[in-house]
């Protein structure tokens, strides 16, 4: 199983903002995206999440192998820890099992989700990708609002993914502690932004 | 899709889900025409139908910008669209919410109404049938409206109005079919009509809504 992106060029608000990127993960690895701020991090992951599609080339992975994480966790307010986390099981016909568990939120587990921490929040919403079981992980800036020690707690769980054969590309600026190699996204930064005008655009 | 149906209606029955606002304004309509229009009961027994269908669309019409905003908000609706189920599936399940929330509860209280605006007796069961028939079309279609929308702050005008021209059809139709029923009329051509306008609109919508989501999300 690999993730395998060939040229690809991808656009954010009708601008190219990265071409030619190409890159391979193989599983048990992981990617660390760099890159400054508007690089097109974002852009590159929706992209090969398939929220958007690509202006041209392939990105070639498994059927229904990818997970992606967003800034935003999806989480419903006036739900439970629990509930929140089972929604996104029965989604993917999966069982919960010990993920709560496992990003240490079994006393959180009948809170309702709007009287967490942004930190607690964000372990929730990266619970989500255990239980999807999906092995190719998307994460844009995982780390964010989580202190020192849910930052190692996640870097274990995510130890523990690609050792069973996943593989993670991950949009971050600081150290998970986790054995990876870097992509500056910079190079790839497209050199004339030409506006797309489509069918698309002009159909809004 | 049973699971999002679940979370759905268990997230519109908690505080905050406004599952009485649709309602509460159906009520105050009710209420309010014979205020404003005067004693006169035979007047009201000729406008009941058509006021309480009119009321009826504009509750929907009340609720229908939070069909995707607050997916939007929070970021689910990305989670959803990458997730094992359609976003053709999501569209339709989300127009299932809105009705079971707004255009059914409506449809049961509107005979109950029927009583405020002095509606004739054989109007109650054409009433009720034709909103029974008609208010899944309005669902449906605001469903499309919502997903053309999501993604501009304060859509909630744009998604009015662009809504409004493709529910006239739904509202022309299914009160002709109450008030011909009140006026015991033969209602057979408005109500082929009014059930042809919804189950295109089902047959078809989920589709369109599915389409221009994914446009919206990129």
């Amino acid at each position: 199983m690999e993730l395998r992106v060939t040229d690809l060029a991808c656009a954010r608000g009708g601008m190219i903002v990265l071409q030619d990127v190409c890159l391979q993960l193989r599983a048990g690895q992981a990617l660390l995206l760099r890159g400054p701020n508007g690089a097109g991090k974002t852009t590159l992951l929706r992209t090969i999440g398939d929220l958007q599609k690509p202006i041209t080339g392939t990105i070639d992975a498994p059927e229904d192998s990818i997970a992606y994480a967003a800034h935003q966790d999806g989480l419903k307010a006036t739900l439970t820890v629990r509930e929140n986390l089972q929604f996104w099981a029965r989604i993917y016909r999966r069982h919960m099992g010990d993920v709560l568990q496992r990003m240490n939120l079994q006393v959180l587990a009948d809170r309702p989700a709007q009287s967490l921490s942004a930190g607690q929040k964000r372990r929730l919403g990266l619970a989500r990708l255990l239980v999807t079981g999906r092995p190719i992980w998307l994460l844009d800036e995982p780390t964010v609002s989580l202190d020192a020690a849910s930052v190692a707690l996640f870097g274990d769980v995510l130890r523990g993914h690609l050792a069973d054969g996943g593989m993670a590309l991950i949009a971050t600026h600081i150290d998970l502690g986790i054995k990876a190699d870097v992509l500056d996204i910079s190079p790839f930064r497209a050199q004339h932004s030409v506006p797309q005008a489509g069918f698309e655009e002009a159909f809004l | 899709m049973i699971v999002l149906l679940i979370r759905d209606l268990r997230l519109a029955v908690r505080s905050g889900g406004g599952f009485g606002l649709g309602l509460a304004f159906f009520l105050l309509v009710a209420v309010l025409v014979p205020l404003a229009v005067g004693p006169q009961a035979d007047l009201h027994a000729r406008i009941a139908a058509g006021i309480l269908w009119l009321g009826a669309l504009l509750s929907c019409l009340l609720s229908l910008d939070r069909i995707f905003a607050l997916d939007h908000e929070d970021g689910s609706l990305d989670l959803l669209a990458t997730s094992p189920i359609p976003l053709e599936g999501v569209a339709a399940v989300k127009a299932l919410t809105h009705w079971l929330v707004t255009g059914l509860p409506l449809t049961v209280l509107a005979p109950a109404l029927g009583v405020l605006l002095n509606l004739p007796p054989d109007g109650y069961l054409w009433l009720f049938l034709s909103l029974l028939a008609g208010t899944p079309a309005l669902s449906v279609i605001g469903t499309f409206g919502a997903a053309l929308t999501v993604g501009l702050k304060r859509g909630g005008l744009l998604l009015s109005l662009l809504v409004l021209p493709l529910y006239i059809p739904t509202l022309v139709f299914g009160a002709e079919v109450a008030r011909r029923g009140a006026e015991d009329l033969a209602i057979g051509v408005p109500l082929a009509l009014l059930l042809a306008v919804t189950m295109g609109s089902i047959a078809l919508l989920p589709f369109a809504s599915a389409l221009v989501l994914r446009i919206n999300l990129r």
